[in-house]
């Protein structure tokens, strides 16, 4: 009896309709945790503390999908013992979901910042550091990477990796960029002070105090986005592995580029 | 909730051999379980009692009580026949019938009395399409059942199983003469047959049974040693000697 195995028009079989589960599971999750992500954004330039709340919350959502994932990945191994493709692909899900929760984790603690933050931070200050340009850059690499996973496509998933450069450059000089603002604050106050002949008002002395707070918690925060930025691209990583089964892990940009 | 399929402290014997000791086991309805152990454990054999097979062999003893459908099957005054139309079984190496494809699966019906030719037709076609046979052999039914391919015979056997309309199938080692890609075939009928049916299948291929089971029942010299999900057998199994049987961990 002869098979066809070029024919693609066939019903699922028993562990495709399995995958195709696992993959609609991964997509759920990846949208909680994107939305989660937006949602951040608006809640640092709005410095929406009942948004960080809810965002604060929601995490424990990500938390369930990051279970139930494993034990999806577990259950197919154990069951089905997927070779080439499907064992590829089961992998890298299992990477992924991993990536997936720490973003959510790091998106967390960036709401987390936002409910200690006494003021909005300031616009000159979010300016300099080219935060709210970083924190977008960070979003559109998770929709990205996402869009490339849904649809198998590797040259949107090595997009990323050009963005990500975007991403470091600014964390790289967000030290500078925040010294410079501190020490301008400095002497801002200094001057205040001089004219006050030493006795500043109690609000002067508590706005400047935060002024640098709120500047060291955009540090943080910046820290965080960075990292978001990696997860971006180790799952870029991971689905360039399964489409294709190279590995671009710890290789250098040029290597990446062959 | 009442069990398809119950065994309640049964042991049977070949002569003063006892060759399965205490079993318990509770089977639900439109479920797959599988049956597995090393050669000798006593699977075959107690698939054999859910349909009475057993009774073929002399000097066999039955202790205990096996309910189908809430039915005591080795109780007194019960049909065996009737017992093996509810419940059909498919053995390891195929084995049609010397007639044609089509008679083969109408077989099974003209010897329970029924004539109407109608019905016949209506029966040999629903059940070979249901085994995924009818594109392969529509034309053909006139053919002798031996010119089909090893694969195809088995499936015609299945089909020839489901025309009486049983409400369990029982399966013994029923790909272990096929080649993989008729083996395929006949595992994804298994996974779709359980909407309609509940199968026991006997299985040396332990991968076979986390493809296509529900639940999993481990038979070790004559006893259940475990008889769980097959999910929980295959990635946390209570019981030792089962992880050590499936992993391949044996002496």
């Amino acid at each position: 009896m002869m098979i066809d195995l070029n024919n693609k028009q066939r019903n699922m079989s028993h562990l495709e309709t399995e995958m195709a589960q696992l993959k609609a599971e991964t997509m759920k999750m990846w949208e909680l945790v994107n939305l989660q992500l937006a949602k951040g954004k608006e809640a640092l330039v709005k410095l929406d503390k009942d948004l960080a709340r809810e965002i604060i919350l929601s995490e424990r959502r990500v938390n369930a999908f990051e279970l139930k994932l494993d034990r999806d990945c577990e259950n197919i191994f154990a069951l089905f013992n997927p070779v080439a493709v499907d064992l590829r692909f089961v992998l890298a899900v299992l990477k992924i979901n991993n990536n997936l929760e720490r973003t959510g984790d790091v998106v967390k603690g960036i709401a987390k910042f936002v409910t200690n933050v006494d003021n909005s931070f300031d616009k000159k200050l979010l300016d300099i550091t080219r935060a709210v340009e970083m924190y977008q850059a960070t979003i559109d690499m998770m929709a990205d990477v996402l869009d490339a996973f849904d649809k198998e496509d590797t040259i949107k998933a090595r997009k990323v990796f050009k963005k990500d450069e975007l991403v470091d450059e600014i964390n790289f000089n967000a030290n500078k960029a925040v010294a410079d603002y501190i020490r301008e604050h400095e002497r801002t106050f200094a001057n205040e002070s001089k004219a006050a002949a030493g006795k500043n008002t109690d609000s002067s002395i508590r706005v400047h105090d935060e002024h640098v707070e709120s500047a060291l918690y955009l540090l943080s925060i910046i820290r965080k986005l960075e990292r978001v930025g990696d997860q971006a691209t180790n799952i870029a990583e991971e689905i360039i592995f399964y489409v294709e089964a190279k590995v671009l892990k710890h290789k250098t940009e040029k290597e990446r580029n062959q | 909730m009442m069990y398809k399929i119950e065994s309640k402290n049964v042991a049977f014997y070949y002569g003063s051999h006892k060759a399965l000791k205490n079993i318990n086991i509770a089977i639900m309805n439109n479920t797959v379980t599988a049956l597995i152990g090393p050669s000798g454990c006593g699977k075959s054999t107690y698939l054999r009692l859910l349909n009475r097979m057993n009774d073929l062999i002399e000097n066999t003893k039955v202790e205990g009580e096996i309910l189908i459908d809430g039915q005591n099957i080795y109780g007194k005054g019960v049909n065996v026949d009737s017992l093996r139309t509810k419940v059909g079984m498919v053995f390891q190496k195929p084995n049609p019938f010397p007639k044609s494809i089509f008679e083969n699966v109408a077989y099974g019906l003209r010897v329970n009395d029924i004539n109407d030719k109608n019905l016949i037709e209506e029966r040999v076609v629903t059940s070979i399409k249901q085994v995924a046979l009818w594109e392969e052999v529509k034309d053909k039914l006139k053919k002798s059942a031996f010119e089909l391919s090893g694969g195809q015979q088995q499936r015609l056997c299945i089909a020839r199983a489901l025309a009486i309309q049983p409400s369990v199938l029982l399966m013994d080692e029923p790909t272990s003469a096929l080649d993989p890609i008729s083996t395929a075939k006949v595992e994804e009928l298994v996974y779709e047959l359980k909407t309609k049916y509940t199968i026991v299948i006997v299985t040396h291929n332990m991968q076979q049974a986390g493809r296509v089971s529900d639940t999993t029942a481990f038979f070790y010299m004559g006893e259940l040693i475990e008889y769980d999900n097959t999910k929980i057998i295959f990635t946390n199994p209570k019981q030792e000697r089962t992880q050590n049987y499936i992993t391949g961990r044996f002496g």
